[in-house]
C-alpha cells in the first residue's frame, strides 16, 4: 500500500508509462499482440460509432455514423480554411504556454530566492490560483474583442499558476550539498541559477508544461467558441449553428486529434530535453 | 503563543492587504468605462452577490457542479478500477481513453445542444464528460500501482469481492484517485461557468456574460469577483475534505519520512 500510496503522489500526471521491461520486449512477437490488443479499443469504438446510428439506436440527425463524419471530414481537409483554423488554434496554445513558461519561470526565481518571500506570497498565491481563467473571459472580451490574443491570455493565466507552483516544488527539491558546494565556491546568483537551480528545475517545469498543456488545447477552444475568435472551437460553434452536423463532429474528432497530438509532444520534448536527468534515464528513456 | 500566532497571521495578511490596498487606492478614481473603481465593484458586489443573486445564480450553479461532479467521481472511480484490475481490458481502454481525455469537452457543448436541448441535463453532462477523465485515469494508475505483497496477502487470506475492494483497493489507490478528484474539480468549475455562458437562464456563468453584454460593468466585475470567491471557497472545501479522508496517508508517509 505504501509503494502504491507514494507512487500516487509523485505521479501528478495520468500518462501511461512504459517500464524498462516493456521496451526490451520493443521488437518481440509480444509486441505485435500488444499492439493489435490496444487497437481492439479503437477499432470496437469506431465499429460502434458506424453502427448506432446506421441501426436506429441514436438518432442520425444529432449522431452521424463515422463514415459520414469522415467524409465531411476529407472534404473539409482539402480547404485552406480548414487549415487556418488549426494553424490558429496552435498558435493560441504555443503562445500561452510559451508567455506562461517564461513569467512562471521569472516569477518563480525571484520568489524562491528572496529570503522570506515565500512566506509573504503564499496566501496570495493560494488564493488567486483556484480562480477558474475562465472567469478572465469577460475582461478579454473588453480588451481584445474576438482577436486570438484573447485566448492566449486565458492560457496563460492558467497556466502561469501550473508552473509556478512546480518552480516552488523545485526550488524546495535543490539538493543542499550542492547548494552549500555552491556556496563556498562562491558562485555570483546567476552561476547559481544556471548551474545549480536550473538543472533541478526543469524536470519540474515540464510537468507543469504538460499538465498545463492539456488545459491549454481546452482554454483555446472556449475562447474561439465563445468570443468568437478564428480557430477550430470557432468551426465548432459556426457548423452547429448552420445545422450542418457531420461538419460540426469532424472538427471535434480533430480538436481530440489536436489534444493527442499535444500531449504526445509534450512527452516527447520533454524526453529529448531531458536525456540527462536521472528520471528519464532510470526509466530506460522512456518517461 | 498568541504572538506567534498573530505573528503568522499578520505574514499570511500582508501582501494580499497591500495589493487590495494599491488597487483601491489606484482604481479610485479611474475614468476608464471598462475598468471602474474597485469601490464601485465593491458596492454591485454587495448589492448583487450578497442579496437575491446568490439564490437565483449561485445556488443553481453549485447544484449543477455538485450534481456533475459527484456521477463523474462515482464513475471515474468505478470504471477505472475495472479499468486498472484487468491488464487486457487497460490495454484496449488505454488509447481510447487517451483520445477522450484529449477532445475538450466544451467542443462537445455544441453537439450536446443539439441532442440535449439547453437544460440542466446538458450542462451536467458536460460537467461530467470534462470531470471524469483525470479521476478516471488517476484510479486505473493507483490501482495498477496497488502493492502486490498485499494483493497476494489477500488472495491467500480468500479476500475477494466487496471485501477485497473496500479493505485493499479503495485504500490503496485513494490517495491518486484524490489527485484526480482535485484536477476534476477545477476541470468541473470552469464547465459549469462555460456550459451556463452558452446557454442559461441562471447561473454564475450567464450572469456574468450577461451583464457584459448590456455593458453593465461594474456588476460583471462584481461577478468576476463572486466567480473567483466561488472557485477559492471550493478549494479550501477540498482540502478540508483531503485531509479528512487522507489524513491516515499524510501521517504515514510524514513517519516514513522521519524515520
Amino acid at each position: 500500500m505504501i509503494v502504491a500510496a507514494s507512487n500516487g503522489l509523485a505521479g501528478n500526471d495520468a500518462v501511461p508509462r512504459m517500464t524498462p521491461a516493456a521496451r526490451d520486449r520493443a521488437f518481440d512477437t509480444a509486441t505485435i499482440t500488444r499492439w493489435l490488443g490496444s487497437m481492439i479499443g479503437i477499432l470496437l469504438l469506431a465499429a460502434l460509432w458506424e453502427i448506432a446510428p446506421r441501426a436506429g439506436w441514436l438518432n442520425r440527425d444529432f449522431f452521424p455514423p463515422l463514415s459520414v463524419v469522415l467524409g465531411r471530414l476529407s472534404v473539409l481537409v482539402a480547404t485552406e480554411e480548414f487549415w487556418g483554423f488549426v494553424a490558429s488554434t496552435i498558435r493560441t496554445c504555443v503562445l500561452g504556454l510559451a508567455i506562461a513558461a517564461i513569467a512562471g519561470v521569472l516569477m518563480g526565481l525571484a520568489i524562491g530566492l528572496t529570503p522570506g518571500a515565500r512566506k509573504y506570497t503564499h496566501s496570495t498565491i493560494e488564493f488567486l490560483r483556484p480562480i477558474p481563467s475562465v472567469a478572465l473571459i469577460p475582461g478579454v472580451i473588453l480588451l481584445f474583442g474576438a482577436r486570438y490574443q484573447s485566448g492566449v491570455v486565458l492560457i496563460t493565466y492558467a497556466a502561469f499558476w501550473q508552473v509556478l507552483l512546480q518552480m516552488l516544488y523545485g526550488l524546495n527539491d535543490i539538493d543542499s550539498v550542492a547548494r552549500d558546494t555552491a556556496r563556498t565556491f562562491r558562485f555570483s546568483r546567476f552561476g547559481y541559477v544556471r548551474h545549480v537551480a536550473w538543472p533541478t528545475l526543469l524536470p519540474y517545469l515540464f510537468t507543469g508544461l504538460r499538465l498545463a498543456a492539456a488545459m491549454a488545447l481546452v482554454l483555446a477552444v472556449t475562447a474561439e467558441m465563445v468570443i468568437g475568435s478564428q480557430g477550430v472551437g470557432r468551426g465548432i460553434v459556426v457548423a452547429q449553428a448552420s445545422n450542418a452536423t457531420p461538419e460540426a463532429y469532424a472538427y471535434v474528432l480533430v480538436a481530440g486529434l489536436m489534444g493527442v497530438a499535444i500531449n504526445m509532444a509534450a512527452r516527447l520534448l520533454e524526453r529529448r530535453l531531458l536525456q540527462w536527468h536521472p528520471s528519464v534515464r532510470n526509466a530506460g528513456g522512456a518517461r | 503563543m498568541i504572538r506567534s500566532f498573530l505573528r503568522k497571521l499578520m505574514v499570511e495578511l500582508a501582501l494580499p492587504l497591500i495589493l487590495f490596498g494599491l488597487l483601491y487606492a489606484l482604481s479610485a478614481d479611474s475614468t476608464n468605462f471598462y475598468f471602474p473603481s474597485l469601490a464601485a465593484v465593491l458596492e454591485k458586489f454587495n448589492g448583487l452577490w450578497l442579496g437575491p443573486r446568490f439564490f437565483s445564480d449561485v445556488i443553481p450553479s453549485f447544484q449543477r457542479l455538485m450534481a456533475g461532479y459527484l456521477i463523474a467521481s462515482i464513475l471515474g472511480t468505478a470504471i477505472g478500477i475495472v479499468i486498472g484490475g484487468h491488464a487486457g481490458v487497460r490495454r484496449a481502454a488505454e488509447p481510447v481513453l487517451e483520445f477522450f481525455r484529449a477532445v475538450p469537452p466544451v467542443a462537445m457543448i455544441p453537439l450536446l445542444i443539439m441532442s440535449m436541448g439547453f437544460g440542466d441535463a446538458m450542462k451536467i453532462t458536460v460537467i461530467v464528460a470534462g470531470a471524469i477523465w483525470p479521476i478516471l485515469l488517476n484510479t486505473v494508475e493507483g490501482v495498477k500501482a496497488a502493492d502486490s505483497v498485499l494483493d497476494d496477502t489477500c488472495r491467500t487470506y480468500q479476500i475477494k469481492g466487496l471485501a477485497r475492494l473496500w479493505h485493499f483497493i479503495l485504500p490503496a489507490a485513494s490517495p491518486q484517485i484524490i489527485v484526480g478528484m482535485r484536477l476534476g474539480l477545477s476541470i468541473g468549475i470552469v464547465l459549469m461557468v462555460i456550459s451556463e455562458m452558452f446557454a442559461a437562464l441562471d447561473g454564475l456563468g450567464s450572469a456574468i456574460i450577461y451583464f457584459q453584454r448590456s455593458y453593465e460593468i461594474p456588476q460583471m466585475w462584481s461577478g468576476v469577483l463572486m466567480l473567483g470567491l466561488f472557485g477559492f471557497g471550493l478549494s479550501m472545501a477540498f482540502r478540508l475534505f483531503e485531509h479528512h479522508v487522507l489524513g491516515w496517508y499524510y501521517g504515514m508517509r510524514d513517519l516514513e519520512r522521519k524515520s
